[in-house]
């Protein structure tokens, strides 16, 4: 396809989950496309190579060091189904750092190759509009190159927050765009922030033996059902997190021999404390990565609470040519597969391809902290928001996994809901499960709701067994019954 | 006028003399006969339903001497001990890839074989505990011991004393399960163990020949082997018949690139002891199936398991003219599992043509006490019912295998999807790529239907059980395509399932 006067028919700005899917789509669809990807390093001086948040400071890095921190409990659990494990038993970052930091590589070098593979030309330039089709992109080296394009697909990304109004905040503390990167081990770490990001990391440095506290400000996990957030960290908690809840941070200093010495607020008593740690990881929210693309230039709202790009059904900005996708859009979940999604079906309707629009509905989603979180639809709250309470039947049970039986562990979290409409045939508005592997538990059931099912189908459904999945399918007290909800025995 | 051929069969059936007692005449309203996961289940729906319920269970000790408490197959010998050993299995290699991610402890890590079996067979214990306690709590009348009838409506019950009492009750569900069967040649009672024994094997089993390719044969060799064992599978024919072949082919072979050796296509003639112990030296003659040739071996212990057999035939059964199926054994009932004896129904292993599995058994025994006293009408739903084989690499399944898609709709009417598939935790682990396989099978005619489904993967059971759920609720492929996948899983591997087999497309991963 002849680009016309423009120098690509379609530019991709962002070469993370939702860039590079799209622009992949849109080569084998016969454009001529360019990807454009820079990574400004970290505060820390954190940098990594093509392929976006996911691959090298988020799902992929976290999903193997949450792994090394299970394999831990699984190193504890073997002694009771008969292995001998001589003690004691110790953990390298190191060696895990570098076993991860080379896999996250090979992808890198993986994504390269893909684009070569399907003639995307691609530029590790920092991009930011000249105009409507033109960008001006900078090498690390300070060289110039301007590109044009029919259209323009913007997927920067965001990167996280930092807290500049607290002291020392910037100069002394990390982000994840650091831990995944460190050569050393983190040592004593407080965490501050309830997000996901926050959880997973403090569950997995606490899994790998480090002494790990979280500072909250308020509750857990906002936005996701909060009985099942506060299992989660009601779990993590009897694993040897510390939470310090309801409290602030006002100042870090750093101390003579290297630690961190934070100054907190505790907003219940009023009163301040302090205390030391190795490291401060700051994990309390993301921004879009808009700032410095010189959006007015081009005519490209974005939402004046959020600093996203807004984008409409079709993800469209406010010029017709320019589109956004992935966690930059505003509106969009931040996830990976949503934003792979959203990108190749915008590349198919740009290249006449298809009129899909992507459906953002009853997306599923994990929080791999130490006992993991996976749910897909309503939460308990927006179910009873949406329908009322009387119309809203829900579900639940407290399991034991069979393999926690034998490696005594305790299963008081284990805990499974399912969010129904009263009205037969009952449909499924939410599936909320607390347990080992809760992903894999998850994705079934998520195309379940996207089938519409119904509780009555689940139900005839028969269990695979012996499962935690299959407990899903078992579920049939109900809270407003007032029964036990405990699953006994086989 | 009129005639009596209606009431000749009532007559026929029990069903006159039981209108013309009173029902206060028989000393239960129903007598479930095994206490297994089927009739556990029965008996407790039916006394929450308010009913007189007796449930008598009896283990009949194994040729080698093994016994067992309340709860069946699943409970003492099946799916519970096996998935322990399994995960006991599986962390010896959760601790080989411990120390990729950085763990370290001491080179030298040796299983203990008591210590493991002594831990499974206590929380067997506080299962068999907690079922009588469930039926006491339920005020369901628990016997141990064997049931046979006698008459109609009248059952005698002969305890391990040898003391017989009668009962009598107006219903009655039979759910006696199966036992494994023996080869029929010298040396296989005296010297074989079978899965009847292995779980609580009070010793190390040692060197093993597992005779058989079900998947109790490959779920225990796999064990074993992952326990640090020398174990070889001696095979008939073919591996998990019944299963979809290309998928049993996949079990296979990533066990023997596991360590398992496989002989194929030999059956054993005659096992000898060389040495007695704990274990002590067996030796084994086996005879090729495809010509003379004959092989010897000697093992620590060999493991039979090259099916079971239905225990129905020596309950009385023909004294009141239930029919069985002479060759199986099995029962053959109507789709509300109820005999040809009206008041005499069936749950669970020994039904014909329906699938050997507790979850099975468990909702079919609920359903029919539900319909028997609750006035419900609703049947089991035997379609599209999932399963797991927990081999070392796991196969879960859901519909058709490939073979009966085939068979059932043709060729050209269906498009298989596929891909291999690396799980995220497998690559720094340094696990092998293209081995874990997801396939499905679409029915073009019917909206690309989702018809069967399979994954050969790690936590197979739990990816499994939510897509068996979603094609009860009619999951097409379009529906896989529009729906999310969960990032990094295995399970999203079916949201973005692109190769059909009929593509001759490489489905080959390049480590991204």
């Amino acid at each position: 396809m002849e680009a016309g006067r423009q120098d690509y028919n379609l530019l991709v700005i962002g070469g993370g989950s939702g860039g590079l899917a799209c622009a992949k789509e849109a080569a084998q669809l016969g454009m001529k496309v360019a990807v454009v990807d820079y990574v400004e390093p970290s505060p820390r001086g954190t940098r990594w190579g093509l392929g976006g948040t996911c691959v090298n400071v988020g799902c992929i890095p976290k999903k193997l060091i949450h792994q090394a921190a299970l394999l831990g409990g699984m190193i504890r659990d073997a002694p009771h189904y008969g292995w001998d494990v001589a003690q004691p038993v110790l953990h390298d970052w190191r060696k895990m750092a570098e076993a991860v930091q080379n896999y996250v590589k090979s992808l890198n070098w993986g994504h390269r190759v893909q684009l070569q593979d399907r003639k995307v030309k691609y530029f590790n330039i920092k991009a930011s509009f000249v105009n409507e089709h033109t960008i001006c992109g900078v090498t690390k080296g300070g060289k110039e190159t301007l590109l044009s394009a029919e259209h323009i697909v913007i997927a920067t990304g965001g990167r996280p927050k930092y807290p500049t109004h607290i002291e020392g905040a910037l100069e002394y503390g990390i982000t994840s765009d650091d831990i995944f990167w460190l050569k050393e081990s983190p040592g004593k770490t407080l965490v501050v922030g309830a997000s996901y990001v926050a959880l997973e990391c403090a569950g997995f440095l606490t899994g790998l033996g480090l002494d790990t506290t979280v500072m909250m400000r308020s509750i857990p996990l906002r936005g996701f059902d909060q009985q099942m957030s506060s299992l989660v960290t009601e779990y993590m908690a009897s694993q040897g997190t510390r939470f310090l809840k309801h409290c602030t941070p006002s100042r870090v200093q750093k101390l003579p021999d290297g630690q961190l010495q934070v100054t907190w607020e505790d907003l219940t008593s009023g009163r301040e404390n302090m205390g030391t740690f190795s490291t401060v990881l700051w994990a309390i929210g993301r921004i879009p990565e808009t700032r410095s693309l010189n959006l007015e230039n081009a005519g490209i709202n974005t939402s004046p609470n959020s600093q996203k790009i807004l984008v409409d059904a079709q993800e469209v900005t406010s010029v017709p040519h320019i589109y956004a996708i992935g966690d930059v859009a505003e509106g969009r979940p931040e996830l990976t597969p949503t934003a792979i999604m959203a990108g190749k079906l915008l590349a198919r309707r740009l290249c006449g391809q298809s009129l899909d629009v992507m459906d953002y509905s009853n997306v599923p989603t994990t929080v791999f902290t130490p006992l993991e979180y996976g749910c897909v639809g309503l939460s308990e709250e927006e179910a009873m928001a949406r329908h009322g309470e009387e119309h809203v039947e829900v579900y639940h049970a407290y399991y034991k996994p069979l393999e926690f039986t034998v490696a005594e562990r305790d299963a008081s979290q284990c805990y499974i809901k399912m969010v129904c409409l009263r009205k037969p045939p009952q449909l499924v508005l939410g599936l909320h499960f607390l347990g080992p592997n809760a992903g894999e538990v998850t994705q079934g059931f998520a195309l379940g709701i996207k089938c519409g099912a119904s509780y009555e189908q689940v139900m005839r459904t028969v269990g695979i067994h012996p499962t935690c999945a299959e407990e899903v399918a078992k579920l049939r007290i109900s809270k407003r019954s007032g029964l036990d909800p405990t699953v006994t025995g086989c | 006028m009129g005639g009596c051929d209606r009431t000749f069969q009532a007559h026929q059936s029990g069903l006159l003399q039981k209108l013309l007692q009173e029902d206060s005449t028989y000393d239960y309203d129903l007598i479930v006969i095994g206490g297994g996961s089927g009739g556990l289940a029965c008996a407790q729906e039916a006394a929450i339903l308010g009913k007189k319920v007796m449930v008598l269970d009896f283990v009949v000790p194994s040729p080698q001497g093994t016994s067992w408490g309340l709860g069946g197959t699943c409970v003492n010998v099946g799916c519970v001990p096996k998935k322990l050993m399994h995960q006991a299995a599986l962390l010896g290699q959760a601790l080989n890839d411990s120390r990729k991610f950085g763990w370290e402890y001491g080179q030298q890590v040796k299983h203990n074989w008591e210590t493991m079996t002594e831990a499974i067979q206590n929380h067997i214990s506080s299962l068999n505990w907690g079922h009588r306690l469930s039926l006491r709590e339920k005020s369901v009348d628990y016997v141990n011991s064997y049931g046979e009838f006698v008459e109609h409506h009248r059952i005698k019950a002969t305890n391990r004393k040898g003391q017989e009492t009668s009962y009598t009750a107006a219903k009655f569900v039979i759910a006696t399960g199966k036992r494994p069967r023996y080869l029929g040649i010298q040396g296989d009672k005296e010297y074989c163990i079978t899965s009847d024994d292995l779980f609580s094997l009070p010793y190390c089993p040692g060197k093993t020949l597992v005779v058989g390719a079900s998947y109790v044969a490959l779920e225990c060799a796999g064990v074993l082997t992952g326990l640090g064992l020398d174990v070889t599978v001696m095979v008939r024919s073919v591996l998990l018949r019944g299963f979809d072949q290309e998928m049993a082919e996949r079990v296979g072979s990533y066990m023997e690139q596991h360590g398992v050796k496989f002989l194929r296509k030999f059956v054993p003639v005659m096992v000898q002891q060389l040495e007695k112990g704990s274990p002590g030296k067996l030796k084994v003659v086996a005879k090729s199936t495809k010509g003379p040739e004959t092989i010897e071996g000697v093992y620590n212990t060999v493991l039979l398991a090259i099916g079971r057999d239905s225990c129905t035939r020596k309950m009385g059964l023909d004294k009141i003219g239930v029919k069985i199926n002479k060759k199986t054994g099995k029962i053959p009932v109507n789709d509300v599992e109820q005999t040809n004896v009206p008041y005499v129904y069936a749950v669970g292993d020994i039904l014909e043509g329906k699938l050997e599995l507790t979850p099975v058994a468990i909702q079919a025994g609920k359903l029919l006490a539900r319909r028997l006293f609750g006035g419900s009408l609703e049947k089991c739903d035997y379609i599209n019912v999932p399963t797991t084989v927990f081999t070392p690499l796991e196969y879960g399944c859901c519909g058709l295998s490939e073979e009966k898609a085939i068979e059932v709709y043709k060729k050209e009417n269906l498009e298989v999807y596929h891909t291999f598939f690396w799980p995220l935790e497998w690559t720094v682990a340094g696990r092998d790529n293209n081995t874990c396989y997801a396939k499905i099978i679409c029915n073009k005619f019917d909206n690309y239907r989702v018809i069967g489904f399979h994954v050969l993967g790690p936590n197979a059971g739990e990816v499994t059980q939510g897509f068996a759920a979603a094609m009860k609720c009619g999951l097409t492929k379009q529906l896989l395509d529009d729906t999310i996948g969960i990032h990094p899983t295995c399970g999203e591997v079916f949201t973005t399932l692109e190769i059909t087999k009929s593509s001759g497309l490489d489905i080959t991963q390049k480590g991204c």
